[in-house]
């Protein structure tokens, strides 16, 4: 069992015997760059029965969601000791036991927004692995504009009638279940008649087709409700409208911080915690040997820890009051560096990078795949925008 | 790394000290009148600084300092770059401060009173290279005599004393055979001629005719002045860039400050999108900046020996963010930018004069590209 006793270094020595106990060798033997993702939910085909394990073994300790409360499913650690069990995670090269947007995303929502008995339903299942959620943010014609969501729900008396179609849903065809943003006022203004509702993706009437991506994948899709009806109280007893109705708007530009700070925080990619140097160092010695493959790699490291120190003076503010919408700024620059990165690396590559499965395995498709980051979670010029306006204040006339 | 990157209480203390200080006794006006008069820096504000315990902020409290540390310095040489205040505080104050420190020098006092200034006098050619030193310190029986030239020597006309590096032996490019002397800079020989900067400032060539030094001149030992000199030159990188942060951070309050006020076409100008995205992309060069700066200040008070990554991030960012910063202030102001009577002009040439003293861009990106196996 794992003890969480309150003094530091015996909780790191805990934590690692812990990490050790439970992530098998095989896991951790595994470069970063080609581990699988364990997403957990209802139809996960997990790559190896080790990965099934220590997402279990997570899951019965809470380290699944380390910070989230014990009662919730969450294993209540401060952040401090959080930071101990990541680094300690790094330095063993585990991966983390399971990763989703119930984490990331609807989780730190329902923290915020939800009921006791919303958080203690919804988030056990999160941590535990057994539901998979997407997001159901854009819409063909509410993409940067996304308080156009035109996607209705229309009050039945018992229940909400749900029709229209969402875009660019990630995972929508491997999710157990959707948060999606519905309108249930058609009169009000568009961001007050904005509703945050949960939806069964095995609901009747509810359909994905799998869109693909430019990098061959197809991770995202459009998601179609036609007559979907959502219980105004499910059959535990809870509604499915997280916050107050037609107050979704709020609910939804808290979860896009947290997505936001992810999307530029966790930008590093093939390098790991290796250096540039070091990457390229092993690519091909004599590429440095470029002056201008050099001076762009010089002038990219340079930003990179500057970068990185931003990250860690925000995440050192925000303990002491929060950013705000500065957040934006780190999701800007963290974005435009991984596509910098990236476009580096393929330079650096050459023709041997050209190949979809070739000597530098997917890294054609991560290059590919990194050009969304300046647009999901909000492109760079809404970011720009968010900054000149509430950062600096200037006038919108 | 142990202390956090955001300011501590008594870094935030000394701050807003020296801002709402700096912003009356020395506005960028004065800068002006000093120009015009063609005096480098007020020595009244200078003596101000040293009563506000400013010159001790390197130094241990038996010398007379407040020991405060590299951040706490970084965070008044930041100050002075917003309202470009003029005054030998780097090469003085964080310079010489840290490598008399270093060497166990009887002058600690001497600077902490405000007593004494100091020039480094340490480039001999157009682009910042310690080791490229040839300025010959020749042994003669107990004593050594100093021949040779050094250029872009900050304060280099009015200061006191000089630190000068010079070769007692090997070849101009070698690091070892280089040696730090503390001279008077009254000593026979010495002739500073005082060059006419876009800056302002006072910046001078000084040449060396047979001046005469003896052992007990040195810091630190003969043939090692670059281990002598190391972590000063890092300190003072590190405060150079800590002023090109706050000089940066003073020009684009002038730039947004335009945008918020000038009106064309019927709107304020800050509301076209292309001028709003231009300023946000600024602002978040601006933070990256002082993130660097701050982790610069941060390693040089922890673990000095390790700083030269930390401090070539911030001086190469810092010397980027800079230079955008005043071409923006410049382009976003239109023709009135472009006039004398208009203060961003002395923003952008000290701008300018900072992204060269002590290493450009390209030296410390030299610097981060060994560091890290580039
Ligand atoms: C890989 C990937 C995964 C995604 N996953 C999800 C998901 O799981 N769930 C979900 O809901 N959505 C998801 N999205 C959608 C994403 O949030 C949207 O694509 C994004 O918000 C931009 O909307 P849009 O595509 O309609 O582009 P548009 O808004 O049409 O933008 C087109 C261009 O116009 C610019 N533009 C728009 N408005 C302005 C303005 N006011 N000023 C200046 N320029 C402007 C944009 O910056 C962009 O360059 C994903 C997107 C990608 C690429």
């Amino acid at each position: 069992m794992l003890d969480l006793s309150d003094d530091p270094e015996a909780f790191r020595a805990n934590v690692s015997t812990w990490i050790e106990a439970h992530c098998a060798e095989s896991l951790r033997a595994i470069p970063q760059a080609e581990r699988e993702i364990c997403w957990g939910g209802k139809g996960f085909t997990f790559a190896s029965q080790a990965q099934h394990d220590w997402m279990k073994a997570a899951a019965e300790t809470g380290m699944s969601a380390p910070r989230w409360p014990v009662e919730y499913g969450g294993a209540g650690l401060s952040r401090a000791q959080e930071k101990i069990y990541r680094e300690e995670l790094a330095r063993l090269n585990a991966p983390t036991p399971l990763e989703s947007f119930g984490l990331w995303m609807l989780g730190p929502a329902l923290l915020q927004f939800g009921t006791h008995e919303q958080k203690l339903h919804y988030l056990p299942q999160i941590t535990r692995g057994e539901i998979r959620w997407c997001q159901g943010y854009s819409e063909p014609g509410a993409g940067s504009d996304l308080a156009s969501v035109q996607t209705r729900a229309e009050d039945m008396g018992d229940h909400w009638l749900v029709n229209g179609s969402k875009i660019w849903t990630s995972y929508a065809d491997k999710a157990d279940w959707i948060f999606a943003l519905v309108r249930t006022d058609r009169e009000a203004p568009k961001h007050r008649g904005i509703s945050f509702m949960l939806i069964d993706m095995e609901a009747e009437g509810v359909t994905t087709r799998p869109i693909r991506l430019i990098s061959g994948a197809s991770p995202f899709c459009e998601t179609f409700f036609e007559n979907v009806v959502v219980p105004k109280e499910d059959p535990v007893g809870l509604s499915r409208i997280v916050g107050e109705l037609n107050r979704g708007w709020d609910v939804a530009k808290h979860l896009l911080t947290h997505e936001r700070e992810m999307i530029g925080g966790g930008a590093q990619g093939l390098l790991g915690s290796r250096s540039l140097g070091a990457f390229l160092a092993d690519l091909d010695p004599e590429v440095l040997e470029d002056p201008v493959l050099k001076t762009r790699a010089m002038a990219l490291e340079i930003d990179s820890l500057a970068t990185a120190m931003t990250l860690e003076r925000y995440k050192d503010m925000a303990k002491q009051g929060g950013v705000g919408h500065a957040s934006a700024m780190l999701k800007y620059a963290g974005t435009e560096l991984n596509k910098r990165r990236y476009e580096l690396l393929m330079s650096v590559t050459g023709s041997d990078g050209l190949e979809w499965d070739g000597p530098h395995g997917t890294l054609a498709q991560e290059w590919l795949r990194t050009k969304a980051n300046s647009i999901e979670g909000g492109t760079s010029e809404v970011m720009l925008d968010i900054l000149a306006k509430r950062v600096l204040d200037l006038p919108s006339q | 790394m142990t202390l956090s990157l955001v300011p501590s209480e008594d870094e935030t203390m000394l701050r807003d000290a020296a801002r709402s200080f700096l912003a009356e006794a020395s506005p960028v006006s004065s800068l002006r009148r000093n120009r015009d008069r063609g005096i480098p820096y007020d020595t009244e504000l200078w003596s101000q600084m040293a009563q506000l315990g400013w010159t001790g902020v390197l130094l241990p409290e038996e010398a007379g300092g407040s020991d405060m540390g590299h951040r706490a310095a970084g965070i008044l040489a930041e100050e002075m770059g917003e309202v470009l205040a003029a005054s030998p505080f780097l090469s003085t104050a964080v310079i010489a401060a840290t490598a008399l420190r270093q060497a166990g020098s009887d002058r600690l006092s001497q600077i902490a009173e405000g007593a004494v200034t100091y020039a480094l006098a340490i480039d001999e050619k157009a682009k910042f290279s310690p080791r490229a030193s040839a300025l010959q310190a020749v042994r003669q029986g107990n004593s050594y005599r100093l021949s040779g030239r050094k250029c872009f020597v900050a304060d280099g006309s009015s200061a006191k004393r000089l630190l000068v590096l010079a070769r007692t032996s090997g070849r101009a490019g070698e690091a070892e055979g280089l040696t730090l002397f503390d001279i008077d800079a009254a000593r026979a020989g010495v002739t500073p001629q005082r060059s006419n900067t876009v800056d302002s400032r006072d910046h001078a060539t000084l040449i060396f005719e047979d001046v005469e030094a003896t052992g007990a001149d040195i810091l630190g030992d003969i043939d090692n002045g670059m281990a002598a000199i190391h972590t000063a030159l890092n300190a003072g990188q590190a405060s150079m860039a800590a002023e090109l942060l706050g000089l940066t951070s003073g020009a684009f309050s002038m730039t947004a400050g335009y945008l918020r006020e000038r009106k064309q076409f019927g709107r304020t100008i800050g509301s076209f999108q292309a001028l709003q995205h231009r300023a946000a992309h600024l602002w978040a060069q601006i933070e990256i900046t002082a993130s660097a700066v701050a982790n610069a200040g941060r390693v040089l008070d922890e673990s000095p020996d390790e700083a030269d990554l930390a401090v070539s991030v911030a001086k190469a960012h810092a010397t980027q963010t800079a230079q955008l910063a005043v071409r923006e202030g410049v382009q976003m102001h239109g023709g009135i930018g472009m006039t004398d009577e208009f203060d961003m002009g002395f923003y952008m040439k000290r701008a300018r004069v900072g992204a060269e003293w002590l290493g450009d861009y390209g030296y410390h990106a030299a610097r981060v590209a060994a560091a890290r196996g580039i």
